[in-house]
């Protein structure tokens, strides 16, 4: 990183907390990174550390309780639209719509982010055939399987050429073949296109292999920030699993289920 | 603009490809004109009110607009659990925006609802007084279905999951059909029953029907008009409101 780069992503002493002043729950606690143009960021942390929070606060659906963030030159609370012009975002659980055709669910984000219609065309047919599913345009996308629905996700999430990629457990339940071939598109992006790539996942060994820069949080705080190497070397550990787990401990974290999580086990026990 | 039409879009989209959802709405409302307009349309006349069929039919279509238009606008908590909605909600495009589409759509959708229910009704002999009040007919289904379904997401907004649906249906969606004069004359009523069913905003909606299909109405065209008009304006500023405020 040189200094006169200026950071992408830039997050400076930001708190969120939730509930009611008497009882408040305090997710993220005053962090701080920053994020340079073209580079893999790594954002990892146990199971309620503040991960999906942070990220949601970068990608305006959160508003912090405090501190400042800017995202591309642009604070997420103030120009909201000019923050979402500039990045593409896989979520965690997927959002596609099930009921339209691959195409279709490209075509309406095309649209949704003002992209002029010849160029969107061309870049959906470029992005499909990227992740190999031109064939499979016109099937509905409830027909695809959980890799195939992630692939797309990618595509779609990239027809507005945005400078910044979030990805939030991109890889979460896939098997080893699909995480390959998903980690080797945007490894192919980040070079060709130098877009930065912030992601979260729970496999250390992927963050290992891909990521340049990684930033640790654990109960709201970020407890070390530095490259694969320097992490091993400042805990003296041999791969960046255990330094992780030195650094965060071996204690298992208890999450409070979300509403969307209490609705999925109910369905669950109805089908079973 | 484009933004808006492409929500639109998509819930018609989504409707037409649901044949399975279209076919099953319509039982309901042909069920209940049958076994009603049928099964009372002697005790009707004999009470010298003419036929009952006649009357039933413009209290049906709104029923069916009713439930239709208040499903789509519910249909909010499940772009939520699928995750469509976060999609829709991290896009450059105005939450007041993505609010009018979805909910344009939806109304479009209850209102072709309610034009089946009305051709269904024609071949078990309803009659409408002129062929012309078929345009009148389907503004006034549009403006029931707008308010409705403005509604259903102003209230879906505030829901986090399933759980308060079985309440709408309950508790919003059967009394606003039942107390509305869909079924019975709203003449001669008990007193308490005549205050409900003024304050029901659906009797405007089937008493405007009537005015238009059958000529016959009990307050008048211009008044029904007039507060479902009041009724889609209140209901799509709460709905935007209340939608502004969703948080994923």
């Amino acid at each position: 990183m040189s200094e006169d780069n200026q950071p992408i992503i830039e997050v400076k002493n930001v708190t969120k907390k939730f509930g009611p002043p008497d009882n408040q729950l305090t997710a993220v606690n005053d962090i701080s990174f920053k994020v340079y143009p073209g580079e893999i960021f790594a954002f990892l942390g146990p199971n309620g550390a503040g991960k999906t929070t942070t990220i949601k606060m970068l990608t305006t659906l959160l508003k912090p309780t405090s501190g400042d963030i800017r995202i591309n030159g642009y604070n997420p609370v103030k120009n909201q639209d000019e923050v979402r012009k500039s990045f593409g975002i896989v979520f965690q659980d997927p959002s596609l719509d099930d009921e339209l055709t691959a195409y279709e669910n490209m075509y309406f984000h095309g649209v949704l982010y003002h992209v002029e219609s010849k160029l969107r065309q061309k870049r959906i047919e470029e992005l499909l055939k990227i992740v190999d599913l031109w064939d499979k345009k016109n099937d509905l996308v409830k027909t695809f399987s959980g890799g195939t629905k992630r692939r797309l996700e990618i595509a779609r999430a990239l027809i507005h050429h945005p400078k910044i990629f979030f990805l939030d457990e991109p890889t979460l339940g896939l098997d080893p073949q699909t995480r390959n071939q998903i980690w080797q598109y945007i490894l192919n992006l980040n070079q060709k296109e130098g877009i930065t790539v912030f992601f979260t996942t729970h496999y250390m060994e992927e963050a290992e292999k891909i990521a340049k820069w990684i930033a640790i949080i654990d109960y709201g705080k970020i407890v070390k920030t530095g490259t694969v190497e320097s992490l091993k070397q400042e805990t003296q550990t041999t791969s960046l699993e255990e330094a992780f787990l030195k650094l965060t401990g071996k204690k298992i974290r208890e999450e409070e289920a979300s509403p969307l999580d209490r609705m999925r086990l109910r369905r669950k026990f109805r089908h079973h | 603009m484009e933004t808006i039409y492409i929500l639109w879009l998509r819930q018609i989209k989504r409707y037409l490809r649901s044949h399975s959802r279209i076919v099953g709405t319509l039982g309901q409302p042909l069920l209940f004109m049958i076994a009603l307009g049928f099964g009372f349309g002697p005790i009707y006349a004999r009470a010298g009110n003419g036929n009952y069929l006649q009357f039933l039919v413009p209290g049906i279509i709104s029923q069916s607009v009713l439930f239709t238009s208040l499903f789509n606008g519910v249909e909010v908590i499940w772009d939520r659990q699928f995750g469509f909605l976060k999609e829709t909600l991290v896009a450059p495009v105005s939450r007041f925006n993505i609010m009018i589409g979805r909910t344009l759509g939806g109304a479009t959708i209850a209102c072709l609802q309610g034009l089946i229910v009305f051709s269904l009704s024609l071949f078990i002999g309803f009659r409408p007084i002129s062929w012309q009040a078929v345009i009148p007919m389907i503004l006034m289904t549009f403006l029931i279905a707008l308010a409705f379904t403005a509604l259903g997401t102003a209230i879906a907004s505030t829901l986090d999951d399933m759980h308060g649906f079985q309440l709408i249906m309950n508790f919003l969606v059967m009394p606003l059909f039942f107390l509305s004069g869909a079924l019975f004359p709203l003449k001669n009523l008990p007193k308490i029953m005549e205050i409900i069913t003024k304050i029901d905003p659906l009797t405007y909606g089937v008493d405007g029907l009537r005015a238009i299909l059958i000529g016959s109405s009990h307050f008048n065209l211009g008044l029904d008009s007039l507060v479902l008009i009041f009724l889609c304006f209140i209901f799509l500023t709460a709905g935007a409101w209340l939608f502004s405020k969703v948080q994923i």
